[in-house]
């Protein structure tokens, strides 16, 4: 199937005096993708998405979204796509029901709100006041109003930010869904792991810049490093904690790093984490330091994600 | 223009459950009548008046000055404000509800607002005080709706310029509070030492009391030319900048 693009951005800029919010940004996204851009606080998403959807105007740039220029098409633009905004609010005294009446009132075409309401899981709530509902809630109906005059594209924008893992997870379901029914999705998180059981591809971003673009397995594994195992250096118990600094100070990092499919070897007082490949890997660093006479704890071996790809790219851990 | 409609309706809802603001433009004017009515009665005092009208009679024109100003220069500015502070028009421009059709439902309702705190104010005189009016009813209407949409527009205007609600609020409480004393419209300007009622002729409030009171009482139209063509100066030229000037975030 040749996949068709829909949105396509050019060289894309916007500063803020000093601050490159956008610095040449490019993407593709064609129809019926989970398309996520996924970066730090004030990475760009925002400014990003917000241009692609006509709300800021680019200093430099070339934004088509199903053909139109968000900017001399707004309004035509406005009904064939679904917003969902990372701040904004309804009327502290607005019920539900009221709100998406209302909003599908703005549209030519909107689909039945009541559907809406009870795939969203919000019946119960459509009598309630904006300002009654839960920080979830709010989510679910900011949804809703996105999905209201069915969408070619959605545009999502910190979609889960501020609900429980549960409810993450939820909504998850519903992102998938929305796709089935053949809505293109455009996301952002901040969360790596939503962008990597989410999306189809993903964007990385830093400071304004695309820095990696991808599907999720495709990212991970040209970072050649499949495997992460982390251990404490016997720093089992606090009464420890004086000889466990002994031990880690001790403790060689070149040791492990002649082991078989070991690529590189971080400590951190005394938890040592070990990158590297192989199905062995395990087991060889058992042995290794056994061999060694290092008594550790806490062993554990997890399969490389999107943190580690942000980590090698930039050298920082995405949160802080 | 199913939008229109809907947003009206919303937007009125929204209105009546917003206790205060629905004090202060209905009841707050008819509470001022009763204790004046009550203290003054509404006997004609034409050495007061210039003619055959009593406190009550003139005092509801003029209160209707204070629920046009009340309205344009308080609620209008804080409404309009905090739903762009918090978010609320940033929400809509994300449709395609275009600014015209969101202003003109919100001014559709501000001014059944003010014309609900007038009527109230009216039926109140009638019921107590044997309320008399001289002029025409269409002709206060039709002068109320000048005044209104006069005042609108500089609430508007308020409302684009102020960074925070909170400065909207601020402006519009020191635009209005001395307008409200010096114009006639929450005492009469007779009561007022003769310097201080010169400053009246560079209130706008003070040409909607005259225009409302005049009509009110009977002068024709051409007596009342000047307040008429003020008011609508300020109207069409307010309009303007004010929809020029107007922001969704
Ligand atoms: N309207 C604005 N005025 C000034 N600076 C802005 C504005 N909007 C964004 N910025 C700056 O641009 C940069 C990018 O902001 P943006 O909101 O796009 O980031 P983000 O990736 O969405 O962050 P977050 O994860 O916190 O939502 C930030 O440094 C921000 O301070
Ligand atoms: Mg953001």
């Amino acid at each position: 199937m040749q996949a068709q693009e829909i949105i396509t951005v050019e060289n894309l800029y916007k500063h803020y005096g000093q601050v490159k919010a956008v610095d040449g940004i490019s993407l593709q996204i064609s129809a019926s993708e989970i398309f996520g851009m996924v970066g730090p606080n004030g990475s760009g998403k925002t400014t990003t998405i917000e241009c692609i959807e006509g709300l800021r105007q680019p200093d430099k740039g070339k934004v088509r979204v199903l053909g139109l220029d968000p900017e001399k098409d707004f309004y035509a633009l406005r009904e064939i796509i679904g917003v969902q905004l990372q701040a904004c609010n309804l009327p502290a005294r607005m019920r539900v029901e009221e709100a998406l009446d209302l909003f599908a009132s703005f549209y030519q075409h909107s689909v039945d709100w009541r559907a809406l309401l009870d795939d969203l899981g919000l019946t119960e709530k459509r009598r309630s006041f904006y300002n009654q509902l839960s920080g979830g809630q709010k989510q679910r109906l900011f949804v809703a109003l996105a999905l209201i005059n069915r969408p070619n594209i959605v545009f999502l924008d910190e979609l889960t930010t501020g609900l429980d893992p549960q409810a993450r997870r939820a909504t998850w379901d519903l992102v998938r869904r929305i796709r089935e029914q053949g809505t293109t999705v455009f996301l952002t998180t901040h969360f790596m792991e939503e962008a990597e059981r989410l999306c189809d591809r993903v964007a990385i971003l830093d400071h304004g810049r695309v820095i990696a673009m991808d599907t999720p397995n495709s990212l991970v594994s040209q970072l050649g490093m499949s495997r992460r195992v982390t251990f404490e250096i016997n720093g089992h118990s606090s009464g420890a904690t004086k000889i466990a600094n002994h031990a880690a100070s001790d403790f060689n990092p070149a040791l492990l790093g002649v082991v078989e499919g070991v690529q590189k070897v971080d400590q951190d007082g005394n938890e040592v984490v070990v990158h590297g490949k192989g199905n062995g890997l395990v087991g060889e660093l058992v042995r290794a330091l056994e061999n060694a006479g290092v008594s550790f704890t806490n062993l554990r071996s997890e399969q490389a994600n999107l943190e580690d790809v942000f980590l090698a790219l930039t050298g920082r851990a995405i949160r802080n | 223009m199913r939008s229109f409609r809907k947003l009206f309706l919303v937007q009125l809802k929204l209105y009546l459950r917003e206790p205060v603001a629905f004090f202060f433009s209905l009841a707050y004017p008819a509470l001022l009548l009763l204790l004046f009515g009550y203290i003054y009665g509404n006997e004609p005092a034409p050495e007061f008046w210039g003619r055959n009208f009593g406190t009550v009679d003139a005092s509801v024109p003029a209160y209707t000055g204070i629920i046009i100003g009340t309205v344009a220069l308080m609620g209008i500015p804080i409404d309009t404000a905090s739903s762009r502070e918090n978010g609320v028009l940033r929400r809509y421009r994300a449709t395609p509800l275009r600014p015209a059709i969101y202003l003109a439902a919100s001014v559709a309702v501000y001014l059944l607002v003010a014309l609900l705190g007038m009527l109230i104010l009216v039926v109140t005189g009638k019921l107590i005080f044997d309320l008399r009016i001289a002029g025409a009813w269409l002709n206060v209407l039709a002068a109320f709706l000048l005044s209104a949409l006069a005042f609108f527009a500089i609430g508007y205007i308020i409302a684009s310029l102020a960074p925070t609600a909170r400065i909207a609020q601020v402006v519009g409480m020191v635009i209005f509070f001395p307008m409200m004393f010096l114009s006639g419209a929450g005492m009469p300007l007779q009561l007022l030492p003769e310097n201080l009622r010169r400053v009246s002729d560079f209130l706008p409030l003070s040409y909607v009391v005259r225009l409302i009171q005049g009509l009110w009482f009977g002068d024709p139209w051409a007596e009342l030319w000047l307040p008429s063509v003020i008011l609508f100066g300020i109207f069409i030229v307010g309009t303007m900048i004010a929809s020029r000037l107007f922001r969704w975030e």
